[in-house]
């Protein structure tokens, strides 16, 4: 009988569906990512789908994919989604919720399509106050496209469209969309979190429960802000990227709740 | 006969809507269409039938929240005027790609830019083309009366879900602001069954996921959808053309105009007979699909046809292709929110056909 080195288990044991300690949510398919190697990407579609198995409502569940490098999540995601228009995807929710007010809508939206060119859209959706999770994931860069300046790129940091680092004086700053739209009196969570360490992991699940629970009060709109890497566009290997985000991208971008139960936190 | 109302257009429009069940109306307030809005909110239709009644912060956002509520199966109307309609070309090519039902409404006024608030037919192009980006159209349908706009409400749905496409009613502000008799139609209870082979309202066991999109990265994918998306168009060239012929027993000449300016024509027409000048109207009632096979025919029995459009000659081109250059066809029309009077209309087809 073939052993595992480290473990003292034959593989027979190691498949019996008592010693099973993770497995795939069923509300992922078996599509390949098509997210770079290192991603976070791959991380935060997970989570979304593992709370979305554990509340039990796939049948319930309608998602809205961006455009940007999230395009394709209705690949991925094993649940009813629509694919809107770039910067749409908050008006297409609030079409969708409006008429199914039970149901749970969420987006998935990039830094590009949500803090660019769909900030009408997400102002709007979030001052209404409506009763959906908009997950967004800011990479400070367009990475679908290849690498260009994004609304939330650093000063200085370097894209395809700012070789030299971004001049603010002359491409305006980088926009913290998230504590603006925690201002407005219809977000009722907004917090901003990673996926780069296991401990980060555990917390980002544990806020996209609390927004799709939300959405149970009726109270208004939660937004998780994910800060992100993006390795291609980035230019370096993934432990490289993950570093340089928590050297420069948190301490512009601060994890942590911005707003719990409709509340900021000072 | 169904409750007679002396109403507005824009106001038939938005009873219309509520009477054929729509689920949803999203929009933003523009002259000369603004009454839709101000009516259906008069109406608290939550109340009246649970329609939701949202106005967005732009034409986009509504179009865009048009597009939610289609990709799940709902009845969802919006409308505009020709700035606004421009806005919301985007979406409806999406909405074309994702093969979604609606029911658009563009109250057209002159332009180009933010042009006037009077009327005009000045978005034929933009209506029977496509409007927006790629290959696709949307079915078009004109009225010429509030009855009309009234009634092609219910049309509109039933064509924009007969072919997972949406329709614009392509008015005027004439039409709009107009007020005349209108017999309504008896309400349509909304929709409670969903068809779960497109619709996204949440993935059950029972089947796969439903994914609405207009996007494919594989190209020969999408020159499939592409095919198939034509060949809807040439089923409606088919089955829905739609139009109505005006003293056209006997003619020598042809009007060739639709909405407001078909209106205008049919009194040129009494003009003309009483100076024994025999000239009938056809009215394309669907500008997409065009009648063209019907004007090719009537083109056969005459010896001139005139397109009398409120643009610089947009029509024409299709009056022109449907007859094949086997008669002379030329185009009147004033712009800029000026409307034709019928005298005019009848001097033009003289100078154009007889005394030239």
């Amino acid at each position: 009988m073939k052993t595992t080195d480290n473990l003292n288990m034959s593989t027979e044991d190691l498949i019996r569906e008592e010693n099973l300690v993770y497995k795939k949510t069923e509300c992922m398919t078996d599509a390949v990512l098509s997210f770079c190697p290192g991603c976070g990407h791959g991380v935060i579609h997970r989570l979304t789908m593992e709370v979305v198995e554990e509340m039990g409502i796939q049948s319930d569940t309608i998602g809205i994919a961006s455009v940007g490098c999230s395009v394709l999540a209705y690949d991925f995601m094993n649940v009813d989604m629509t694919g809107a228009a770039h910067g749409r995807a908050p008006a297409v929710a609030t079409g969708i919720k409006r008429c199914w007010p039970d149901k749970f809508v969420f987006t998935y939206q990039g830094d590009g399509d949500l803090a660019a060119i769909g900030t009408a859209e997400t102002i709007h959706a979030c001052n209404r106050g409506e009763n959906i999770t908009i997950i967004f994931v800011n990479n400070g860069i367009y990475g679908m496209t290849g690498g260009q300046m994004a609304p939330t790129t650093l000063e200085g940091m370097k894209s395809s469209t700012t070789p030299y680092g971004r001049d603010i004086s002359l491409m305006g700053n980088p926009i913290k969309i998230t504590e603006l739209v925690s201002q407005l009196p219809g977000t009722y969570y907004v917090t901003r979190q990673a996926v780069h360490t296991p401990s980060a992991v555990r917390k980002a699940k544990k806020a996209i429960r609390t927004a799709f629970e939300s959405q149970k009060l009726k109270k208004g709109l939660s937004l998780i802000e994910f800060v992100s890497n993006c390795n291609s566009g980035w230019k370096m290997t993934p432990v490289e990227a993950n570093k340089w985000m928590e050297e420069h991208m948190f301490p512009f971008y601060p994890l942590g709740d911005i707003k719990v139960e409709g509340k900021l936190i000072k | 006969m169904g409750e007679l109302r002396l109403m507005k257009g824009n106001e038939a429009i938005a009873e219309a809507a509520i009477r054929a069940g729509a689920d949803a109306y999203f929009g933003y307030p523009i002259t000369p269409q603004s009454e839709i809005m101000e009516y259906l909110a008069s109406q608290e239709t939550h109340k009246r039938t649970g329609m939701v009644l949202l106005q967005a912060e732009s034409e986009i956002a509504a179009i865009n929240m048009v597009y939610g509520a289609a990709s799940t199966g709902k009845k969802a109307i919006t409308s505009s005027s020709s700035p606004g309609i421009s806005l919301k070309m985007e979406g409806l090519s999406y909405m074309a790609g994702s093969e979604l039902p609606c029911v658009v409404v563009n109250v057209v006024r002159g332009g180009p830019g933010l042009g006037t608030i009077q009327p005009s037919q000045a978005d034929y192009f933009q209506a029977t083309k496509g409007g927006g980006h790629g290959d696709y159209h949307l079915i078009v349908l004109a009225p010429s009366s509030v009855q009309e706009m009234s009634d092609f409400v219910k049309l509109g749905f039933e064509l924009a879900f007969k072919y997972r496409n949406p329709v614009m009613i392509l008015s005027d502000g004439v039409i709009g602001q107009m007020m005349e008799k209108v017999e309504l139609f008896d309400p349509i209870p909304r929709v409670t069954e969903f068809d779960q082979s497109w619709v996204a309202t949440g993935k059950t066991p029972d089947r796969e996921r439903n994914i609405v999109t207009s996007l494919d990265l594989d190209p020969h994918k999408m020159e499939q959808h592409n095919r198939d998306i034509m060949a809807k168009y040439e089923r409606m060239k088919k089955e829905d053309v739609r139009y109505e012929e005006v003293d056209c027993d006997d003619i020598d000449y042809l009007f060739v105009a639709y909405g407001s300016s078909a209106r205008i024509c049919q009194k040129a027409i009494k003009l003309a007979r009483e100076e024994g000048i025999r000239v009938g109207l056809i009215r394309p009632i669907t500008l997409f699909p065009f009648p063209t096979k019907e004007i090719a025919h009537l083109g056969d029995r005459v010896k001139g046809i005139l397109s009398v459009e409120l643009n610089t000659g947009q029509m024409v081109e299709d009056v022109r292709l449907a007859i094949n250059g086997k008669v002379q066809v030329e185009h009147y029309g004033r712009v800029g929110g000026v409307i034709h009077s019928p005298i005019e209309l009848l001097e033009a087809l003289k100078k154009t056909f007889i005394t030239k």
